[in-house]
């Protein structure tokens, strides 16, 4: 089972049990994060799970496209690591995961 | 008044969202969520599309783990609520036990219309409303050839994707004279029409269903409203849904198309608050006329918002209403409410599958409908939350685009 740290933006850490084939947004919505709503339940539709992903981690997921590019683009305070978590599924191997949080999803 | 104890009969997105809120917002007293489903309270939009492609697992449907309502504090209770007795301030549960709540929040959703024709109980026909009903229908989905969808709504049209791409011959029947046509403008109807006739799906509109075939028990066919005969091995209706008043009226409480509240979202009994699917309430996007909305957004929003009043924070509930439908490599969204438009501009093209339909009433900007531009329907997020200010005569200007203009007209 990965275990993948949240940073907040205040810099408080989270570690968060994620399970391989749960998205990234799930494993920080069932651990009670504060700061990510995922109000659309996961369906590319809402934009209330945008989150950085750390540097190091960028390159394991797939790019950022369609949809969610574009979804991406309303979100506040976009950066080249924004990703919608919502999209980012945990893989073997991403124990450590590093994942930042927004100030504020809107 | 201090609040010691908060009973939620119903169990789904806005149950859930009041109970999760009310910790969100600090409160410590009692939480009781009252389902009559077996297993942990779940997300419904998937079961229809995602979940019954298999795209996603059933515990990707779940809200939250069992752990949460442990360590949260949030009750679980599995049984059926009967009866309220407001005098008592208690909800009586089928298992003859009795809740005392300080307040009460009626959060029992809606059922599907029945489809009330002859052999409608024949084995194949199925409503959509439950995970039990997407568990029993989804190898049947796969193993069908012949799938007739009756209505033409986003539950139907979603289904008659996931039919038509799991090989089945689909036929969509519908009283209507195009898609979605309550809940969507001409421009984009006809986009999803074209869509669905490409994937294979064959529309009967002005069609109602006469009467349902069977052999040996399982569903063999359909007759049409006008006689025609399409052969079907599944049935999948999509016609509505009733909301479930039954325990607020035999309560005694004000019903109106739904448990009707004021724009605090409390019903006429200041004990009790009522949301989402089950509940009509004024809608400033509607004129401040009642309405009942069948939507995450709308059961989200007004499960934090009451959340919120309970804790000390009332506040009129005025969240824009937004909603999704997946079909295929479709994705529409729409933001705001089209009703009573007299005036459309449109952004894309149907051709090229991407297409914004922007609806005005009046000349101010009522609605955005998005099809595989989700883009224009954040940026319509936005625009509409606040005053109305863009006007048709701009959206026409060529190269007009909805995120510039948003960007440019902040306050």
């Amino acid at each position: 089972m990965p275990t993948l740290t949240f940073i907040e933006h205040n810099g408080t850490l989270h570690q968060v049990h994620g399970e391989v084939g749960q998205s990234v947004m799930q494993a920080a919505t069932f651990a009670m994060l504060p700061g990510i709503q995922g109000d659309c339940g996961g369906a590319c539709s809402c934009a209330t799970c945008h989150a950085y992903v750390d540097e190091a981690w960028v390159d394991r997921f797939p790019p950022v496209a369609g949809t969610e590019d574009e979804m991406l683009d309303n979100v506040s305070e976009r950066r080249a690591n924004s990703r919608l978590s919502c999209q980012l599924v945990i893989e073997e191997g991403m124990d450590g995961l590093m994942v930042h949080l927004p100030a504020s999803q809107y | 008044m201090t609040l010691n104890s908060v009973v939620i009969v119903g169990a789904g997105q806005g149950g859930f969202q009041v109970a999760a809120s009310l910790r969100q917002e600090g409160y410590q007293g009692a939480i009781t969520l009252i389902g009559d489903e077996p297993g942990l309270p779940y997300q419904r939009p998937p079961l229809s599309k995602a979940y019954l492609l298999g795209k996603i697992s059933a515990t990707a449907l779940l809200f939250r783990p069992m752990d949460f309502y442990t360590q949260q504090n949030i009750e679980l209770v599995h049984d059926q609520a009967v009866a309220v007795d407001r005098n008592n301030r208690q909800v009586r549960l089928a298992s003859g036990r009795a809740v005392p709540y300080d307040h009460l929040v009626l959060a029992m959703g809606a059922h599907n219309r029945p489809l009330s024709v002859p052999g409608a109980d024949a084995h194949g026909v199925f409503g959509i409303k439950t995970k039990a009903d997407a568990d029993e229908l989804a190898p049947l989905a796969k193993e069908a050839r012949h799938v007739v969808v009756v209505g033409a709504g986003f539950v139907g049209l979603e289904f008659a994707a996931v039919a038509a791409a799991n090989g089945a011959t689909v036929h969509v029947l519908e009283l209507g004279d195009r898609p979605m046509a309550r809940a969507i403008s001409r421009e984009m109807s006809d986009l999803f029409r074209a869509a669905h006739e490409a994937w294979g799906v064959h529309f009967e509109f002005r069609q109602g269903i006469g009467q349902i075939l069977s052999e040996g028990g399982k569903v063999s066919g359909v007759v049409t409203a006008e006689g025609k005969t399409l052969p079907a091995d599944l049935v999948v209706y999509g016609i509505g849904v009733i909301p479930n008043v039954q325990l607020a009226l035999e309560a005694g409480l004000d019903i109106d198309n739904g448990i009707k509240v004021d724009s605090n979202l409390l019903t006429s009994d200041a004990h009790i608050s009522s949301l989402g699917d089950v509940a009509s309430f004024p809608c400033i996007q509607n004129g401040q006329k009642p309405l009942r909305l069948e939507s995450v957004q709308n059961a989200v929003d007004q499960g934090r918002a009451i959340a919120a009043r309970l804790v000390g924070k009332p506040a009129p509930y005025t969240a824009l209403p937004w909603f999704w439908t997946d079909q295929g490599n479709l994705k529409l969204q729409i933001a705001g409410m089209s009703m009573g438009y007299d005036n459309t501009v449109a952004l894309g093209t149907p051709e090229s599958g991407q297409l914004s339909v922007l609806c005005f009433r009046d000349d101010q900007l009522v609605a955005v409908e998005s099809c595989n531009r989700p883009g224009d329907h954040m940026a319509a997020r936005k625009i509409l939350a606040r005053p109305p200010r863009l006007t048709p005569a701009e959206a026409q200007v060529p190269g007009f685009e909805l995120k510039a203009w948003e960007a440019a007209n902040r306050d």
